[in-house]
């Protein structure tokens, strides 16, 4: 394991136990056999096709799911060892949004639910109201605090959501498609609070099938039927054909366009925001 | 659609001395209010209880068409229980005749009584819904209810559910209305058709509906695992309740006023 680690998976296989009607239950491989670190600080993004694992993955780091085989080290303690005792413990430092803002919601009024997560770690009243308006200024829905959530628009809810996250303090933010379900409004909104995240040092794992959004990361994780088919950072999982890499960003197409008409486009120009950077100086 | 506008209970925002009372302080007072309802043994004293009540409503700012918005459900049961007693107290002198058929003074005089005490009850425990948020409800009964959880009463897990129906109430209506009009656009018809007619209709909706609301409660559990939920032990609130200078007001008013309705019983005013 890496010095500065604060995920660890080493050699992590995982089955689901399936249940056909009337006959025994089936296993079914959804992870097989993986290995990696993720380092304190960074911006990893997973991609892959649907049902190639990714949400498995996920649910390793908070012990929602523990391996069939393997183990997964968080902040130097084994997640098995973490779910016999007190898993709340480890969940407090690896924070976890969801797909659907709808079902993560708790509370019918939008400030208790982001004191959900505090209160559950029995963080004193008085700190969890300074964490719970901090959280909610974050994500600016501070205004909107005594709203009830079905009033709310999707990426207000998720941006609530994301709130009751970062309310208990977390050093790792994991991101399973937080913007599948949201306009293209709400999905910059959610991303522009993503970077926020990160540049607060705090590490993030976002899962997408968004490449605009996977391109903003320092790195890229590729799953493909419960392993990883690759692991390298944007510019250069972009530029490899075999993978059959889903739709390459636009602003890597362009900077492919330009290169190959003689412009000097760096390596790692991947997002639109570089290349428009580079392409105005 | 119309199904988001359904108001959550029934509550009617606003900053009176009795809705900033204690949720504890509310619920107990609501209850013993309603428990002098059966203390009261003559019409004279249910003068207190509608002079008490009238105070409260006047306190609470509360509009009296909000409150008597909530007789409308049950008008029909208070009728029913009134002529129950009308036709069927048979001590007392007959006051009209018709036939072998009669109605006696009694009979009256305890069907009037009936329906005042029903209809005090309905306003009383509106006001306690009125001018309380349910959350605060909650909130108040789970600490109400704490001491009995020694003895193995889930206080905790019962506030909880509480509060997860409050919040997934329009979700589910939602859902509903979704279902609904796929359903309508697959040839459902929930409209018309017979009482056993619609009862059928109602199956193409109830399965989906069923199936989502398990698919939504199996996220939900996740997503609470995942912000660290882990039952009641240890946790800690962001709105801590405290009693103040209201409601100890509130808590001598009470004890005074039940008193007044005890001590009535044993005194005898002969007016009626
Ligand atoms: N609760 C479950 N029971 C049984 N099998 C499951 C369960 N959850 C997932 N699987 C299976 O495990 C595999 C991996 O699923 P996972 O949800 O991790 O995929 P994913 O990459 O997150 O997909 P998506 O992009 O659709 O979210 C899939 O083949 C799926 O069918
Ligand atoms: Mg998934």
């Amino acid at each position: 394991m890496a010095e500065d680690a604060i995920i660890s998976f080493k050699n992590v296989s995982f089955s689901y136990l399936q249940e056909e009607d009337g006959s025994a239950p089936v296993e079914k491989l959804a992870l097989d056999d993986v290995s990696f670190d993720i380092q304190r600080g960074s911006f990893v993004a997973i991609v892959g096709s649907n049902g190639s694992g990714k949400s498995t993955l996920a649910k390793h780091m908070n012990a929602l799911l523990l391996p069939t085989s393997g183990s997964v080290i968080v902040e130097g303690i084994d997640t098995i060892t973490a779910s016999d005792e007190a898993p709340w413990e480890l969940r407090k430092k690896i924070g976890m949004v969801f797909q659907n803002p709808d079902n993560q919601l708790v509370s019918s009024i939008v400030e208790d639910d982001v004191a959900f997560g505090p209160e559950n770690i029995g963080m004193p009243p008085e700190e969890i109201r300074k964490r719970v308006d901090e959280s909610l200024k974050m994500v600016d829905m501070y205004e909107h605090r005594r709203k009830g959530p079905h009033l709310l628009s999707g990426g207000q809810k998720q941006r609530v959501a994301i709130a009751g996250v970062i309310a208990m303090d977390p050093d790792c933010v994991v991101f399973d498609e937080p913007t599948a379900m949201l306009d293209p409004r709400g999905r910059r909104e959610i991303m522009a609070i993503i970077r926020k995240l990160h540049d607060q040092g705090d590490t993030v794992i976002l899962i997408t099938h968004f490449m605009e959004e996977a391109a903003e990361a320092d790195r890229i994780i590729v799953m493909d039927q419960g392993k990883i088919a690759a692991d390298a950072a944007p510019a250069e999982i972009f530029s490899k054909e075999d993978l059959g890499v889903l739709n390459v960003p636009f602003a890597v197409k362009l900077s492919a366009a330009l290169r190959k008409a003689g412009f000097d486009i760096p390596a790692g120009t991947v997002t639109e925001e570089k290349l428009a950077e580079f392409l105005c100086r | 659609m119309a199904v988001r506008d359904i108001t959550l209970g029934q509550y009617f925002p606003g900053d009176s001395c009795i809705h900033r009372l204690d949720p504890r302080v509310k619920i107990v007072c609501a209850l013993v209010y309603l428990v002098s309802l059966f203390v009261v043994r003559s019409f004279w004293v249910f003068g207190l209880c509608i002079l008490f009540l009238a105070a409260v409503i006047i306190l609470s700012g509360v509009p009296f068409r909000f409150i008597s918005k909530g007789l409308k459900p049950v008008i029909f049961l208070i009728i029913i229980t009134m002529l129950i007693n009308v036709l069927f107290i048979r001590t007392g002198d007959p006051v009209l005749t018709i036939g072998k058929f009669y109605i006696t003074n009694e009979g009256i005089y305890r069907a009037l009584f009936m329906g005042l005490r029903l209809v005090l009850l309905i306003f009383g425990s509106s006001m306690l819904t009125l001018t309380t948020k349910p959350i605060e409800l909650t909130d108040g009964m789970e600490k109400l209810l704490s001491p009995l959880s020694k003895i193995g009463l889930p206080a905790h897990e019962l506030a909880m559910m509480m509060t997860i129906a409050l919040r997934f109430i329009p979700t589910l209506l939602d859902e509903t209305d979704k279902i609904m009009k796929a359903q309508t656009a697959r040839g459902a018809d929930f409209e018309n058709g017979n009482l056993k007619e619609k009862a059928k209709a109602l199956i193409p909706l109830l399965v989906p509906l069923f199936v989502s609301a398990f698919r939504i409660a199996g996220d939900l559990a996740m997503a609470m695992e995942a912000r660290c939920y882990h039952g009641g032990k240890g946790r800690t609130r962001l709105h801590q309740m405290k009693l103040g200078r209201v409601d100890a007001v509130a808590a001598i008013v009470m004890v005074v006023y039940l008193g007044c309705v005890i001590a009535s019983r044993y005194i005898n005013i002969n007016i009626f």
